[in-house]
This record gives C-alpha cells, structure tokens and sequence, in this order.
C-alpha cells in the first residue's frame, strides 16, 4: 500500500494528518447520533477518542437505510423516535473541537442532505469540525455532477464504497476521486453480517493491494472482534467496527463499557 | 417535447440512480444490457407470443354503455383486469424474466403490496423453472391474505417485512437488501416504474403495450387513434405510465393520473403524493416523495395495498412538474363507492386501486362527444373482503 497520503487540490484535514503519522491498526468505529440517548452523541465521542479509537464514523439516521442490517435499522429507528435530526445533530457538535481531537466523519443516506440542502450542509459540517462524509447511496455520476463542488470548497473528503464486484477501471475512478482513504467492504452485504475470509475474499484484498493505490484502503462491514480486526488489518491500513459498538450502546451502562470493548478489539 | 429518459437515467430534474455501490454492479449490468435485449428479435417475439398466448393480450377495449349514459361521454374501459393473474403487473413480470433469463440469472427476487405483481412474480417463475422469493410488509400479508396464499401454491417463499410500516416501501426496502447480499446470481423483477434507472424506463417499456393496444382498438371503436382523455390509477405508476406511453407525444391528449388521498389529503392518512410530497430521493431515484422536514419517509396510508406507497416513478414526477399530466386524488370511501357501482352498472368488481381511478370520473366535466379511455388495472377478487367489510355484506 502506498502511505504516501493523496494532497490533490485539498488542504490537508486530519484524516491526512492521522493516516501520515500512524501507519498501521487504525481502528474506526460507527455509532448512530441520538441512539439510545438523543443527546449523548459527543460524550460516546469522547469516550471513544480516551478509549483509543483512531477516528470515528456518526451516523445521522434516516427512515429507510436499505444497506443497514438489523441492528443499525434498530438503533436509526430509535434515534428517530428520539428526536434526532440533521440540525440538531450540527447543534450536538458545536462542541466537537472541545471535546474531541481525532478525525470525524458523518455517515448517512442522501435524502436527508438534500432536504437540509447539499451546500448548507458541507459548510455546516466544515464549520464544526467535521473531516470527511461517508454517504452509501450517493453514487459517483452525482456526486461529480452536483455535490463535489461544495465538498471541495469546504476541505471535506467525500468516501466511496468499493465491493468484491467492484471492477478495476472503477476502483481506479474512485481513487481519483478520493483524497483520505477507500471504504472497503469486505463482502457485498448489508451491515452486521460477519467477516468473509474465503479464498475469492483473499484474492480481493490481495488484488486491492497489488493496485498500489493513492489512497489507503479501511475495511468495513462485518468486523465486530480481535480476530476479524487483526485479519482485516493483514490486508489494509485499518478496520471500522459499526453493529458490534452500536450492540453494545444497547446495554446499560454503556459508556463505562467502552475502554473494554476497544481494547477487546484492539488487544 | 421529450417525456423519456436521457442517457444519465433523467427525466428531466428526476430519476438517476442513487444506489449503494453494493448494487452499482447489478444495475450496471441491467442499464448496459437491457436496450440491447428487449430491442433483439429473438426477445420480442417470444415477448409477445407469451403476452398472447399465456397472459392472453390483447386485453379488450370495452365501450362501458351505462357508464357513458351516467357520465355523459364515450367511457371505454382497458381491461386489465382480464389478463392472466387479474392485473397489468404480468405484462411486466413476463418481460422482466425473460431478461433475467438472458443475463444467466438463477434466483428472483420482488416486492410486492397488494400482492398483484407477487402474484404475476411467482407465476412466471413458475413457468420457468426459477426460485421465486417475495417480500410482502406484515400488514399487507393480512391484508391481501388469498395473495400470499397463491404466492405460496405457485412455488415462491414469501417473506414478510416487518420493518417501518411494514407496507410496501418496507417490502422494498427488503428486496433491495436481499439484492445487496445476493448481487451474481439474483435479479429483482420491480413491480412498477420506481426504483433505480434503468427500472423506471424499462418497466415502462415492457407497460407501453397497454397503449400501444388502445390506440388500434380506439380507431375501430371511434374512427379515431386518439381520445380527449385517458385516466388511471397511481401507486409507483406501472399502469398509469403503460397507459399513458404512447400517448405521451400527442399533446390534445389529457392524461389524469389519480392518486390514493386515504382518509383525506390533509387527514395524516393519506398517500397523495404530489400533494402531500417534495423532491428528494427514495429507492434510488430523485422524484417526489412524501418526507418530513428532515428528510425522513413518512409512512402513508391508502386502504389499498398497491396504492400505499409513499412516492411515484420519476417518469410521473416529470410529467406533474412540467404539468403534462393532471395528477389528482381519490379518499378510501370514494374509491369503495366507485368499486360498488362498476360492479353493479358493468358487471365488473374492480380492484380497490383501479375503483380509485373510477371514482374520479364524478368529479369531471365532459362533452358529449367525449371519448375517455380508463385502464382497469385488475380485478376485486382479492379485495373481497375489504368490500364485504365496508358494505357490511
Ligand atoms: C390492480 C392494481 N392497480 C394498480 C396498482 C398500482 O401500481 P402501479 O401504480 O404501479 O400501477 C396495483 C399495485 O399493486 C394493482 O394491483
């Protein structure tokens, strides 16, 4: 994998700096904002930065998340029910750059971006510290056409899925296109299933790192413990955990559990 | 002026296809080959062998006497309702397995609401020899049970979705998952005009047979190819768009689109789209959809399962903004009414979602001389039970 990290025409953000300065093991974790409590979004943040996740992925829910599985459907559900919204989450984060030091990306469907407005949304994300954005059902025609505008103007990086079916001619499109990292799934499924280590899985990852690509590959989807996190950082420079985390915010107490669930993955 | 799709799968503002990268494969492979397939000869002729010999085309055009008196105008009725299974979604579901047989498919998958176009996904899996598994909301499985029970004895698993509303945006929500997890071997037969491009325009395609048979049965009738008005239902818009296709171009022709107003348009019950709706993206098109504020999809209401949806095709979107159709509503208790009366002035029980498109024919003013073309998009035997509970039979 090529550490050098991609500048393109961006100033450098702090998933720049992070993917810079350590090179291996990085761990990202997702969690859905208003999910259990509506305003615990930056003390979950917090304790995941003291914990030692490397970067973090919130999630802003949305009614219908067709490439979420159970658990992520259960937590959008509730963050609904619970209030959140997209304006209030960007007042939840006025604070963010108080509390929380390490990269920060917001994750969620298109829908609600384009009701808050595209623009409206990039500067307001920009404003409060916000690094990067992960949206699944933001397809790359669109987002050339319409929204990498405003994503550039306000330094944030925009994070495309790549799949097992992903041709090679696109990967590379995507690598173009991209200018923190590459969100590799490590099967094609929705999220919460388990990690796919077959020998065609193998052959993926494998194909991924002989590309030499400008930007680092995270993978994704399915890694909920040590083991599937050590064998995903075999073959790219990091792993994101989402349903497992968001499992355990079910439970009580959840905050004092979070050292502990980080180290069990990280050991 | 053009009404069809460009090459990046936009009706004007509408459509495209905002999709997971997940199924960016799938409907790659779909929007790169599905011109190339239906346009082949080989296609179409077994296309329309099936569409006469197994669904039975072409449907008849029917000159509704007692409707024309009571209304006041040439009242001619596409009957739908006749085709094999009892609805126009077979049209598609022919075209769509003959594809998916064509791309090497082994497994199909729908959505479905009324269970109309699970119905027709199960009877051509059936006739091919392919697994058929259909997503179906909880609520609609009660609903429109003798559906899932034909489901089941044509061979298909139906599978209820039990998320959100557990309707028919819930079912599709399911499919699309299932899709994700299953992208080589899996094709999605969509029921209606909906969905990621290329699925609204080829839908539309496979639909157009509807128009393109009333035109000629028209000119036997009348003398002429072209009525003053040409009305249907609206759900995603499968049997609207199919009925109104061939008539796009000739403008003196006044499409009215009618959607399902529930208990109301301003009731909160409700699944009139274009009233209570804005743009935005749902199932992965750009079109109108009803959502709250913050962009989530508000769960709608209709009392009929195939009209319980809470956007329409971008086709149909297109067509409202630019105003070439009139899109109106119809309440539960108008659409009942209407079914009542078809059944008694015609000797024909029409589907709940079509008695919607009967019902609006109280609210126009026509001229004698008037020639009215409404698609009968199936048939009432499935909702038996919701007439027999509302005339307390
Ligand atoms: C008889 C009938 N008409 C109409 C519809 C609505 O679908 P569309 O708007 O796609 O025609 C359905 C859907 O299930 C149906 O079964």
């Amino acid at each position: 994998m090529n550490y050098e990290p991609s500048t393109m025409n961006h100033p450098m953000n702090r998933l720049n700096t992070l993917f810079n300065t350590k090179k291996d093991n990085l761990l990202s974790i997702y969690y859905t904002a208003g999910y259990p409590q509506l305003d615990a979004t930056l003390d979950i943040a917090e304790a995941l930065e003291k914990a030692g996740a490397d970067f973090l992925e919130i999630g802003f829910p949305y009614s219908d998340p067709v490439a979420d599985g159970p658990t992520i459907q259960h937590s959008s559900e509730k963050a609904l029910e619970n209030g959140m919204t997209l304006h209030l989450l960007f007042e939840q984060l006025a604070n963010l750059r108080k509390r929380v030091s390490i990269p920060v990306l917001l994750m969620g469907y298109v829908n609600p971006i384009i009701q808050y407005g595209v623009e409206n949304f990039c500067k307001k994300a920009a404003e409060v510290g916000v690094d990067g954005i992960i949206v699944p059902d933001l397809p790359i025609y669109e987002y050339e056409s319409l929204y990498a505008k405003y994503f550039k103007a306000n330094g944030l990086s925009n994070i495309f899925l790549v799949t097992p079916q992903t041709t090679e001619d696109r990967i590379r499109k995507i690598d173009r296109l991209s200018n923190s990292f590459i969100y590799l799934l490590s099967s094609s499924s929705i999220t919460g299933g388990n990690l796919n280590v077959s020998a065609n899985i193998e052959d993926y990852y494998k194909r991924i790192k002989a590309m030499n690509l400008n930007n680092p590959a995270i993978i994704g989807f399915g890694i909920s413990n040590n083991e599937s996190f050590t064998k995903a950082c075999e073959y790219a420079r990091g792993a994101i955990v989402g349903s497992a985390f968001v499992k355990l915010l079910g439970t009580e107490n959840y905050l004092e559990k979070i050292p502990a669930f980080i180290k069990s993955i990280k050991k | 002026m053009n009404y069809g799709v460009n090459e990046q799968g936009y009706y004007g503002d509408f459509g495209g296809a905002y999709i997971p990268e997940m199924l960016y494969p799938n409907v790659e492979e779909l929007r790169s080959e599905y011109l190339k397939i239906i346009n082949d000869d080989d296609f179409k002729e077994e296309f329309n062998q099936l569409l006469k010999d197994y669904v039975g085309r072409p449907s008849p055009l029917y000159h509704a006497k007692r409707y024309s008196e009571k209304y006041g105008a040439n009242i001619f009725f596409k009957r739908e309702d006749l085709n094999h299974t009892g609805s126009h979604k077979i049209n598609n579901a022919v075209g769509q397995i003959l594809l998916a047989k064509r791309l090497g498919k082994k497994r199909i998958i729908a959505e479905t609401g009324a269970g109309q176009h699970g119905v027709a996904t199960a009877t051509v899996c059936a006739l091919m020899g392919i697994e058929c598994v259909v997503y179906m909301g909880e609520v609609d499985m009660a609903r429109q049970a003798p559906n899932v029970s034909r489901m089941q004895m044509l061979g298909a698993t139906v599978v209820p979705a039990k998320s959100g509303s557990k309707t028919l945006k819930d079912a599709t929500n399911e499919a699309l998952r299932d899709w994700i997890a299953n992208p080589v071997d899996t094709h999605y037969i969509i029921g209606s005009v909906v969905g990621p491009y290329p699925y609204p325009d080829m839908v539309a395609r496979f639909q157009s047979v509807i128009s393109l048979e009333t035109k000629k049965q028209l000119l036997e009738h009348t003398g002429k190819e072209l009525p003053e008005y040409v009305m249907a239902c609206v759900g995603g818009g499968s049997n609207a768009m199919g009925m109104f296709y061939h008539f796009l171009e000739d403008e003196s022709v006044k499409l009215v689109a009618v959607e399902a107003a529930g208990k109301g348009v301003n009731s909160g019950h409700s699944a009139a789209t274009t009233f209570l709706g804005r743009e935005g993206v749902l199932h992965g098109s750009r079109t109108i959809l009803m959502q709250t504020e913050d962009g989530q999809v508000v769960e709608p209401y209709s009392i009929s399962a195939g009209l319980d949806y809470p956007g329409i095709g971008p086709q149909h979107a297109w067509l409202y903004k630019i105003r070439r159709a009139e899109y109106v509503s119809i309440t539960d208790n108008e659409a009942l009414q209407a079914g009542l009366l078809c059944s008694q002035l015609e000797g024909i029980i029409p589907a709940i979602e079509t008695a919607h498109a009967l019902a609006y024919l109280e609210k126009m003013k026509f001229n004698p001389t008037d020639n009215v073309v409404i698609c009968i998009s199936g048939r009432g035997d499935k909702d038996l039970d919701t007439y027999i509970k509302y005339f307390e039979y």
